[in-house]
């Protein structure tokens, strides 16, 4: 299907973008590499009056690199960080995790910005910056605030983003040497969304221990328990294995059937299993 | 309608178009470019895979007006290309093609897999085709005919040393 008529901005700034915004927050939609926006937009799941088209602002295409974190701007392709054209704090996790994203071509043009905005229940960059312990940065009308990216996401598609609100920028702290990540993605044909996904870092050098999963029916969901076993160095796998039960068991909003649940449990233990190995 | 202009198989072109249209409806019915093909029109088939500055991009999921200032490529503007010159041959010589409806998106996504080493496997091959469908499942010949041209251009880089 063909996409509905609509209108279509190019702010030449970020400032003029959010007054774009601020102008008519119901009708208008931010753009960046528009690879889920259009689809939808294609299929009339989506049918904006306004589209702002963000993806060529400077401000956010800007990377900074600092002793103990690198800020990544939020129109970043998927496929800079798959090539490392950008800087890397997390020690191969975060290439490793684009170059899984759907295919090359939506690499190209999907953006990091545009993925946690988004919060698509499968989506891979809302649990994996979770665990890295990232903090967003966005921009509005009032001002700019940061959030952790692991409150970020508030539910499917749902975040604590304002209608007014553009995403500026991500601030991801460097993992140490020392550090160990684990990262499993269950889907079946490659590159698309995943059945189960698990992410597992565990960083003695910032006392960093996460285990986070996704496509729980939900934000990404931290398995506590089971990252304080893991950062305490448990490698005893029932051990393990229970702290994971215990976890989903206190996820009792998520409604997981015995399948789901069986999945998420194998999801977890291999990611825990590439730190713990 | 909004002004856009691009460089389009080299040379520059400016129209006027409605913002909802997308780079793929531009291509076919401004630029009677109809090499470029839509199956699914949200970004699955891959048919419409063009180049965006040089990168594979889906030309369902981008706005025309989004490439002003862009520059684009088409399967009508690889004359003289060397690796497309050889995925054409491999293509022809292994029949990689039946109905030929998924071809040109599989030659250009081929081809950026071949420039970026990608293509040095059956697997690797497969990983990176994943998202191209050929509804005639002919990929046992596509990837056989990508692994040819692969090592065709390989022999040329080394023998050229």
């Amino acid at each position: 299907m063909k996409a509905a008529a609509v209108d279509y901005v190019r702010p030449r700034s970020l400032t003029e973008a959010i007054d774009r915004l601020a102008a008519a927050p119901d009708e208008a939609r931010v753009i960046a590499g528009g690879q889920s926006l259009l689809a939808m937009m294609n299929l009339r799941l989506a049918s904006p009056a306004l589209l702002i088209d963000i993806v060529r602002l400077p401000e956010l295409l800007a990377v900074t690199d600092d002793a103990d974190a690198v800020t990544l701007g939020a129109c970043v392709t998927h496929a800079a960080i798959e090539d490392a054209r950008t800087p890397d704090p997390s020690r191969g996790l975060m290439p490793r995790v684009a170059s899984t994203l759907s295919y090359r071509a939506i690499r190209n043009r999907g953006t990091i910005g545009g993925s946690l905005a988004l919060a698509g229940p499968a989506a891979d960059w809302p649990a994996v910056f979770a665990a890295l312990d990232a903090e967003v940065t966005v921009l509005g009308p009032n001002g700019r605030r940061a959030l952790k990216c692991a409150e970020f996401a508030t539910g499917p598609y749902e975040t604590k983003l304002t209608d007014e609100e553009i995403i500026e920028s991500l601030r991801i702290p460097k993992l140490s040497a020392a550090t160990r990540w684990g990262y499993v993605k269950l889907c079946r044909p490659s590159a698309l969304f995943a059945d189960a996904l698990a992410v597992a870092i565990v960083d003695p050098g910032r006392d960093l221990a996460r285990v986070v999963i996704d496509a729980a029916n939900g934000a990404p969901l931290s398995l506590d328990d089971t990252a304080s076993l893991v950062g305490a160095g448990q490698r005893d796998l029932a051990a393990l294995r229970s702290a994971v039960g215990a976890d989903l068991d206190r996820a009792s909003d998520r409604h997981f059937d015995e399948f789901e649940r069986s999945l998420h449990t194998v999801a977890a233990m291999r990611a825990v299993q590439q730190v713990t190995a | 309608m909004t002004a856009v202009r691009l460089r389009l198989n080299g040379a520059v072109v400016a129209d006027d178009v409605p913002p909802r249209m997308s780079l793929a409806d531009f291509l076919r019915e401004r630029r009677n470019l109809t090499g470029t093909h839509l199956g699914c029109e949200h970004g699955v088939c891959g048919a419409c895979t063009v180049l965006v500055d040089g990168e594979p991009a889906r030309s369902c999921l981008m706005l025309a007006v989004a490439c002003d200032d862009r520059e684009v490529r088409t399967i009508e503007g690889f004359a003289g290309d060397l690796v497309m010159e050889a995925l054409r041959r491999s293509f022809h010589q292994c029949h990689g093609l039946q109905c030929g409806f998924c071809t040109p998106a599989m030659l250009i996504t081929a081809r950026d897999l071949i420039l970026r080493r990608r293509a040095g496997s059956e697997h690797e091959i497969r990983e990176g085709l994943a998202g191209n469908i050929c509804r005639c499942t002919g990929y046992t010949n596509i990837v056989t005919a990508i692994a040819e041209a692969a090592k065709e251009i390989a022999k040329e880089a080394s023998d050229g040393q």
